[in-house]
């Protein structure tokens, strides 16, 4: 298994270790997993998939919760909402 | 349109974290056909989460390896969301619908964090203690990074021992509670022994690493992410700059499921028999649902409960004592850690309560009560279903907690509009267009 | 209060009973309000929230169309909490024969002077892409909108204070008669008038009425902006249209200014408690996704239920009750009391201050219920 794989977060390619959640990619490339629904920016909270702050848009797909979904090569991710 | 799969347990276990697992090897050893069914990617719960490696903390591992050998049907990934008649759940997964028939039910889906709003912890990098130290876990390098570690509960000092051992610095580790609770809590964790050998151990990684009783944080500054926190120590005011805050407030139980279920709850917590037994018929509950007492107790009520289910009522009661004993240390972490009245004031007015719907602390003001405010304001009536503002809007407004309604976790509308197998497939003709 | 008088005491604050207290404190008239809970917390914030013209019966026209004036000419002033949005409604027909009925509902509106446009197949497809392939087509009903319910009875009901009318919350009412309102605590609020306004309640206040309570269901998703642009009906009740009397399901999704989408409908009579009946909520659910499969993946995030005030000829109950004419009424407004909740209020102002009304009453004066009352 090769130690890191690559997603695109917001159009950027970003570097995470293999096996990593897709929030923590949002994190490591310091963007918002969502924007609220009054505009700030939001990112994981509880990190077991209870609070829904860290909802990511993946490959168009809206709303998934990023801390239980692991990045896979290539996955498209982007701020929500 | 989704797969469906229908599975038959005698006993079926939702939540697989210390609780969960317990019941379910205990439940097994006997050839009952085990079921367990857990949001999470891999059995462990939230304090035996895996690190990314896979390493898991000892006691972890020989629990969870018990799982992985025993004839255990484990479905991960999946949310139970209904249970649309007695001896039935729905849960959902990716890709896929299962029918989860149960001749006994065991609740064990632990507990979250309590988060209190104040101004600034909705910027991204304030997170949960326990939700960090989870977000670590999943990969998230901290090496070098400054994390204030806040709130209140023994969790702090494990994330912060957690984290310092991934290569954070901690400027500081804020406790809610006083001095006098935190010392009465102290002599009471001197009765036992397992407790003092594992404070001890706790303590060593901990040397350096300055402890505020007292303190709590008042502000999160920072424009589009975290850049410090002001804190509240012994009445004074200290901001520290830092990457990140790890800030939880104990424990609050996912009582949700019990609740939908029509089991009696009491203070928020399910209450149970000494078999573990709830108010509902062939529903068992074990775990921090029941009170917030830690993995040891979670590892005793589940084990009573996978005994009485499959009707091995001599070894369940051979339990009693070791359970009673846990019991007490519940008790203590409860009264410890308990938050003070005046955190009430944190929030100013324009800080969101609601994270969903931005709900602010001054919308909120107005309103005589949670179902009242949650119309009129659409607070807690976003996706969490009220899971975090809840708690925080019963301690700051004394409201009562409103019903639980399918889905008790959102779930896909083609899964919501899944017939189930016993349920009669003939539609009748439809009628009237308007509302 | 407990020794007050008002002019006008109206049980229930929902928004029928809150627009009866704007319409009857701007008149000048002293207003109280009582309700066991809070404002627009009962059938009020269990509906979608439309503003529609409906077209089952002359009356219905009506009241709805005259409603929906007064709800336009509000717009304005409509705090933006009250997220009102004039969407239009789609009446989507399925087949060639559901199209002459929109046809039949065109020439009927635009008689009437309400903007409507018939959609061909193409065009529906165009402007509603998630309906599913094969639609016929539909009839736009372009100024029909919808709002957040609570929201604007309380908008209502603090105007109705603005203007002096009192509120009192938390004390259920126990009985109504002679000009006098008795409280749960004890307590007694008197009026020469009192209206009752408890919605699927009201029948128990005012024995006889002939109100049956009507339980609905409703789902709302999370945010899909864009993923509906307007109320969408569907006409096939046609081919079942007698289903008074058993349970039902209809295709009917809302667009919401939050980019939600609320998902109905339901109906059953004989159900009394609140509890979702999943079976029920499944075919609903099951009819929505008929019409438009791409809400399958969507994630709901709620589902509730409510009560609606239906009377047996589908129109409500508004003016005096001749067994005791210090009571009028104002309920029976099934799934309309959002729309009609404005012109209702204006009726009964008008009757009350003996004014001539803008559009015909009589269709709506409860002593047709009372012959029915004293026939049985």
């Amino acid at each position: 298994m090769p130690s890191h794989v690559t997603v695109m977060v917001n159009g950027l390619a970003v570097s995470v270790p293999s096996g990593a959640t897709v929030a923590v990619a949002m994190v490591m490339a310091g963007q918002a997993c969502r924007t609220s629904v009054t505009g700030e920016p939001r990112g994981p909270l509880c990190g077991m998939g209870v609070c829904f702050e860290c909802r990511v848009a993946i490959n168009g797909v809206p709303h998934c919760r990023s801390c239980q979904i692991v990045c896979e090569t290539g996955m498209d991710v982007r701020t929500d909402g | 349109m989704d797969k469906i799969s229908s599975q038959r347990f005698e006993i079926l276990i939702v939540g697989a974290g210390p609780a969960g697992i317990s019941a379910a090897i205990r439940a097994a050893e006997g050839g009952a056909r085990v079921g367990t069914v857990d949001d999470n990617r891999a059995p462990g719960g939230q304090i035996w989460r895996a690190d990314y490696g896979g390493t898991r903390a000892p006691d972890a591992a020989r629990w969870t390896n018990l799982l992985e050998t025993a004839p255990i049907t484990k479905l991960c990934g999946t949310r139970v969301f209904h249970q649309p008649e007695p001896g039935v759940l729905l849960a959902e997964g990716s890709d896929i619908l299962y029918e989860l028939h149960y001749r006994a039910l065991v609740i064990a889906t632990g507990a979250r964090e309590r988060f209190h709003p104040f101004p600034g912890w909705t910027l991204p990098n304030v997170m949960g203690a326990g939700g960090l130290q989870a977000m670590v876990k999943s990969g998230l390098p901290v090496r070098g990074k400054r994390v204030v570690v806040a709130g209140s509960g023994p969790l702090l000092l494990a994330v912060a021992a957690y984290l310092r051992q991934h290569g954070a610095e901690i400027p500081i580790i804020c406790e809610q509670a006083s001095w006098r609770s935190m010392a009465k809590f102290g002599v009471a964790l001197l009765s036992d022994p397992g407790k003092i050998a594992q404070g001890l151990k706790l303590k060593r990684e901990l040397i350096g690493i300055p402890f505020a009783a007292n303190s709590w944080p008042v502000a999160a500054h920072g424009r589009q992410a975290l850049e410090s926190v002001t804190i509240s120590r012994a009445g004074k005011s200290t901001t520290i700059p830092c990457d990140y805050l790890a800030c939880g407030f104990h424990l609050v139980p996912n009582a949700e499921l019990a609740m939908l279920l029509g089991c009696e709850v009491n203070g928020g917590y399910v209450k149970v028999d000494e078999f573990q037994r709830t108010s509902a018929e062939s529903i068992f509950c074990a775990g921090e649902p029941t009170g917030i007492g830690g993995v040891e107790l979670s590892l005793i009520e589940g084990q009573i409960a996978g005994l009485a289910a499959t009707g091995r009522i001599a070894e369940a009661k051979a339990l009693f004592g070791k359970r009673r004993r846990a019991r007490r240390f519940a008790e203590i972490l409860d009264r410890t850690f308990r938050l003070r009245p005046q955190l009430a004031r944190l929030p100013s007015a324009e800080t969101v309560v609601c994270r969903c719907e931005d709900v602010t602390y001054s919308r909120l003001q107005a309103h005589a009560s949670w179902r009242g405010a949650k119309l009129h304001t659409r607070c807690g009536m976003g996706p969490c279903q009220g899971r975090v503002c809840g708690p925080a809007a019963e301690f700051l407004f004394n409201w009562k907690p409103d019903s639980v309604r399918p889905p008790v976790f959102p779930a896909r509308v083609e899964n919501l509009a899944a017939l189930y197998t016993h349920q009669e497939t003939e539609r009748n003709a439809v009628s009237r267009g308007k509302q | 209060m407990s020794d007050a008088s008002f002019d006008v005491v109206i049980v229930g604050a929902g928004i029928v009973g809150a627009a009866c207290a704007d319409e009857f404190a701007r008149r000048g008239m002293s207003v109280a309000v009582v309700d066991r809970e809070f404002v627009g917390g009962g059938a009020t914030a269990a509906g979608m929230g439309h503003i529609v013209v409906m077209d089952d019966s002359e009356a219905q026209f009506a009241l709805t169309k005259y409603s929906q004036q007064l709800w336009q000419a509000l717009r304005r002033e409509l705090p933006s909490d009250i997220e009102y949005e004039q969407c239009g409604t789609i009446w989507v027909a399925a087949d060639e024969e559901e199209m002459s009925e929109v046809r039949r509902k065109h020439d009927y509106y635009s008689a009437r002077g309400v903007p409507t446009e018939v959609l061909d197949a193409q065009s529906l497809k165009r402007i509603e892409p998630n309906l599913r392939e094969g639609m016929a087509g539909g009839l736009l009903v372009s100024e029909d909108a919808v709002l957040y319910p609570p929201c604007a009875a309380r908008f209502l009901m603090e105007r109705a204070e603005k203007r002096g009318a009192e509120l009192r919350l938390g004390a259920a009412v126990v009985q109504i008669g002679q000009g006098c309102v008795a409280l749960s605590d004890g307590s007694e609020v008197r009026g020469g008038i009192i209206v009752n306004a408890a919605g699927a309640d009201a029948d128990a206040l005012t024995p006889g009425i002939g109100i049956k309570k009507r339980k609905g269901h409703l789902v709302i998703t999370d945010r899909y902006p864009g993923f509906l642009r307007h109320q969408l009906v569907e006409l096939g009740y046609l081919k079942s249209a007698h289903a008074v009397t058993s349970d039902s399901v209809a295709f009917n999704v809302q667009p919401r200014q939050t980019g939600q989408i609320l998902i109905g409908s339901s109906r059953q009579y004989g159900a009394e408690h609140k509890e979702v009946d999943y079976a029920l909520l499944t075919r609903m659910l099951q009819r929505a996704r008929e019409y438009m499969p791409g809400l399958g993946p969507i994630s709901a995030v709620r589902t509730w239920t409510g009560f609606r005030a239906a009377t047996p000829d589908k129109l409500p109950l508004l003016g005096p009750w001749p067994p005791d004419p210090s009571i009028f009424l104002a309920t029976g407004h099934e799934g309309l009391g959002i729309t009609s909740s404005l012109g209702t209020a204006r009726i009964l102002a008008d009757q009350i201050t003996g004014s001539k009304a803008e559009i015909s009453i009589e269709p709506y004066l409860p002593s047709r219920a009372a012959k029915e009352h004293a026939h049985a």
